[in-house]
């Protein structure tokens, strides 16, 4: 489904990605862990095709089509969602605005009409209803004044409506509390099916035990430096990264 | 707030808008140039009576005398006045004829505006008075609006019908001497709206009134006066949109509002007059003379949403004049392109009590220059006076400018004047937020202008906010490279 060939990637000339592999097949979850400044926020905005950062070398490709030449918004149709580490504000544009918005931009690269306003209604109150989002919070201006763990779950709520193909949660467990994650967690198990792909970036063992992983990465320094499975995030949690970083030198 | 699921519904509906388009009408014009006897022409032209005569050709004489003004922060080619027609009529108007009498192509037109009559007609609650180049070409209900005493019509029928009131109040806000173009437009006004309500009445709908410039090189000179009497209210609605043309176009309306003693007036405007051309090329002169009258407990309110013209200039200005009377100006200002805006409000504080509201958001993006001028005054007797002003500037590019020239003159210490002002500029991580979400480039500016404007936005009615948004996203089309 997301193969990502011996990526590199460098903002300003520095390097930051360095030759990074990864399959992700349709139905899996992949956990991403790794040091803070290892390159995992990066991989995902070079994944959704942020223009700051220059592709050097190396490939990432969605069902088959290199993405190389696609932009950010037909990444996002494609299937592209990215659960951002710091969701940005928006002044001004409700939650609901936004998600029509999205929604309908979406439908008109396929040449769709614009989504019924009653469908939309009904989407809205099941996907809010499943994360437990109160609708008072639809009319917010985006963002602007949420709690971290309210900005998180907000992210998750508008990939509820996008149903993406492949889905990267960047951090989006921090923040949220014990209840909070339980409740975006299953949201987010809600979603998984057979034909679409999880990527989660965390650096907590915890939201693995809620979405659990096929296969866990550790990045460091723009690298994959070990893969595993879900013990291996176990083993991370008992012995830190310092292990991993000598035999990546070595 | 509470927030209903027929808010949500409403926040779902979307609208088509189209726009730039020229149609074809033979229109009846005068010959170019201006002298004494094109304004007795004109005023014979209209059937006026005499005392009307009179009056127009002591404006040409105060208007011959003056000056044209240096605009502050304006730079624009003066417009040639023996170059311009004073008047022009489509041919085939006749105020007395219904609907379906009316020019097919008018009808075209306005449909293409989203507008259009027979559609008007059913909607609920929008009466349509429609000027067309300065003359009237349809009326719909005036039925209703006379069963409750509401006088709402051309400007000329209100002076061939009601010349007591139109004599008592036309040019009582905006003397004929006021400016340059005040003047301008008393001698040669061609047409405009004219509104009373009666004591006590509240007008059970929008007034709406929709402005078009359709013949290259007439100087437009629209004339309008509202009148609310004691304790009546009124929302009156003006949009305008003008072809694509490539030559410049004067306008200089003059608007009137009384509100007397415990009346209420909402003046809502959407202007979209033709900007010019990618290169600064064509586009209106927009100089316009906007002034309200608060008596005692009265109170005005001034929204607009202003994204033509390629020079802008106008102060919609409130006299506050009874005691707790109350003045707002809500002001979305776009300028893309080679636009230039000088635009902002005048609020007279000269009662006791006496309040004001000021919100201003500009937007500049492309080469343009966007100012806000605002003049708060305190007269000595205005005890207790308040004044809020809020001006926000989005700068869209490194190329635009955006202006803010508050002016403060308080004569008496118990005033309350407060001012915040704001400069932003749309981020990148914004833009990519959007972008990730498959929302493109284009329409996340159109977006991010959107929430920007939000106050102002909301204070228009419902079915007008819709089509200012949509004019918003058009005006910034091609702003972002
Ligand atoms: N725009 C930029 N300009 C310069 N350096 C950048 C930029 N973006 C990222 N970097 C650098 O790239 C490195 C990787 O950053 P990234 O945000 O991908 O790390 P991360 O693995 O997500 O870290 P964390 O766990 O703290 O979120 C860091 O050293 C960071 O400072
Ligand atoms: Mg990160």
């Amino acid at each position: 489904m997301l193969q990502i060939k011996n990526l590199h990637a460098s903002v300003e000339d520095k390097e930051i990605l360095k030759g990074i592999n990864l399959e992700v097949k349709p139905g899996e979850v992949h956990a991403i862990m790794g040091p803070n400044g290892s390159g995992k926020s990066t991989l995902s905005s070079v994944i959704a095709g942020k223009e700051e950062f220059e592709v050097t070398e190396g490939q990432v490709i969605l069902e088959g089509e290199d993405l190389e030449d696609v932009s950010p918004e037909e990444r996002a149709h494609k299937g592209i969602f990215l659960s951002f580490q710091y969701p940005v504000e928006i002044p001004g544009v409700s939650v609901t605005n936004f998600m029509k918005t999205a929604i309908n931009e979406g439908r008109k690269a396929k040449g769709l009409e614009d989504m019924p306003a009653n469908e939309m209604l009904k989407l809205i109150r099941e996907k809010s209803e499943m994360l437990e989002i109160d609708r008072k919070f639809l009319s917010r201006s985006l963002n602007e004044g949420f709690s971290g763990g309210e900005k998180k779950r907000n992210e998750i709520f508008q990939m509820a409506m996008l149903e993406p193909k492949v889905a990267i949660l960047d951090e989006t467990d921090s923040g949220l509390d014990i209840d909070a994650l339980r409740i975006v967690s299953n949201g987010v198990n809600k979603l998984r099916s057979k034909d679409n792909a999880v990527i989660v970036i965390t650096h907590y063992q915890r939201l693995l035990e809620y979405i659990v992983p096929d296969f866990v990465h550790v990045l460091h320094n723009g690298k994959i430096v070990k893969s595993g499975g879900k013990e291996l995030a176990l083993e991370l949690e008992e012995k830190g990264y310092d292990w991993l970083k000598n035999e990546a030198t070595v | 707030m509470a927030y209903t699921e027929e808010e949500l519904k409403k926040e779902l509906e979307t609208k088509e808008y189209e726009y730039g388009f020229y149609t074809d009408i033979e229109s009846e014009t005068f010959p170019v140039g201006l002298s004494e006897e094109i304004v007795i022409a004109i005023s014979k032209k209209k059937e006026e009576p005499e005392w009307m005569t009179l009056w127009r050709l002591e404006a040409f004489k105060i208007w011959k005398e003056m000056e044209e003004p240096e605009w502050a922060n304006v730079h624009y080619e003066k417009p040639d006045f023996q170059a311009i027609s004073y008047y022009s009529a489509p041919k085939k108007a006749d105020p007395n004829k219904t609907l379906d009498d009316v020019d097919p192509e008018l009808l075209e037109m306005y449909k293409k505006l989203g507008i259009s009559v027979d559609e008007q007609k059913k909607l609920q609650n929008v009466a349509v008075d429609i000027v067309m180049d300065s003359v009237s070409v349809a009326t719909t209900f005036k039925k209703t609006l006379a069963e409750k005493g509401i006088i709402f019509c051309s400007i000329s029928e209100a002076i061939k019908e009601h010349p007591e009131l139109v004599k008592k109040y036309l040019g009582s806000v905006v003397p004929k001497t006021d400016n340059f173009y005040a003047a301008l437009n008393s001698a040669v006004f061609s047409d405009g709206s004219f509104c009373y309500i009666p004591k006590g009445v509240r007008c059970p709908m929008e007034l709406s009134t929709y402005f078009r410039i359709n013949q290259a090189g007439t100087g437009q000179f629209e004339r309008t006066l509202v009148i609310a009497d004691e304790a009546s209210y009124v929302s009156y609605l003006e949009g305008c949109t003008a072809p694509s043309r490539d030559e410049n176009q004067l306008h200089a309306a003059v608007v009137e509002l009384i509100s007397l003693d415990d009346a209420e007036i909402k003046y809502s405007t959407v202007q979209n007059w033709f900007p010019g051309n990618k290169e600064g090329k064509g586009g209106v002169y927009n100089f316009v003379t906007k002034r309200a009258l608060c008596e005692k407990n009265a109170k005005v309110s001034w929204t607009q949403v202003e994204t033509g013209s390629a020079v802008t200039w106008k102060y919609p200005s409130c006299i506050l004049k009874g005691d707790n009377s109350i003045g707002e100006f809500y002001s979305i200002a776009v300028t893309n392109n080679y636009q230039q805006a000088d635009t902002g409000t005048k609020m007279i504080h000269l009662g006791k009590n006496t309040k004001s509201t000021i919100i201003s958001k500009g937007i500049s993006a492309g080469k343009s220059q966007n100012s806000y001028r605002g003049l708060v005054q305190v007269s000595s007797r205005a005890a207790n006076a308040r004044n809020f002003s809020q001006c926000d500037s989005l700068l869209m590019g490194n190329e635009c400018g955006a202006h803010t020239f508050p002016y403060i003159e308080a004569k008496n210490k118990s005033a309350m004047i407060e001012h915040e002002a704001t400069t932003s500029k749309i981020g990148e991580d914004q833009i990519f937020y959007c972008n990730q979400r498959g929302i493109d480039t284009e329409k996340a500016i159109a977006l991010i202008v959107n929430g920007f404007s939000k106050e102002v936005l909301n204070k228009l009615p419902m079915e007008f906010a819709v089509e200012a948004q949509k004019l918003l996203e058009i005006s910034l089309e091609g702003s972002v490279g």
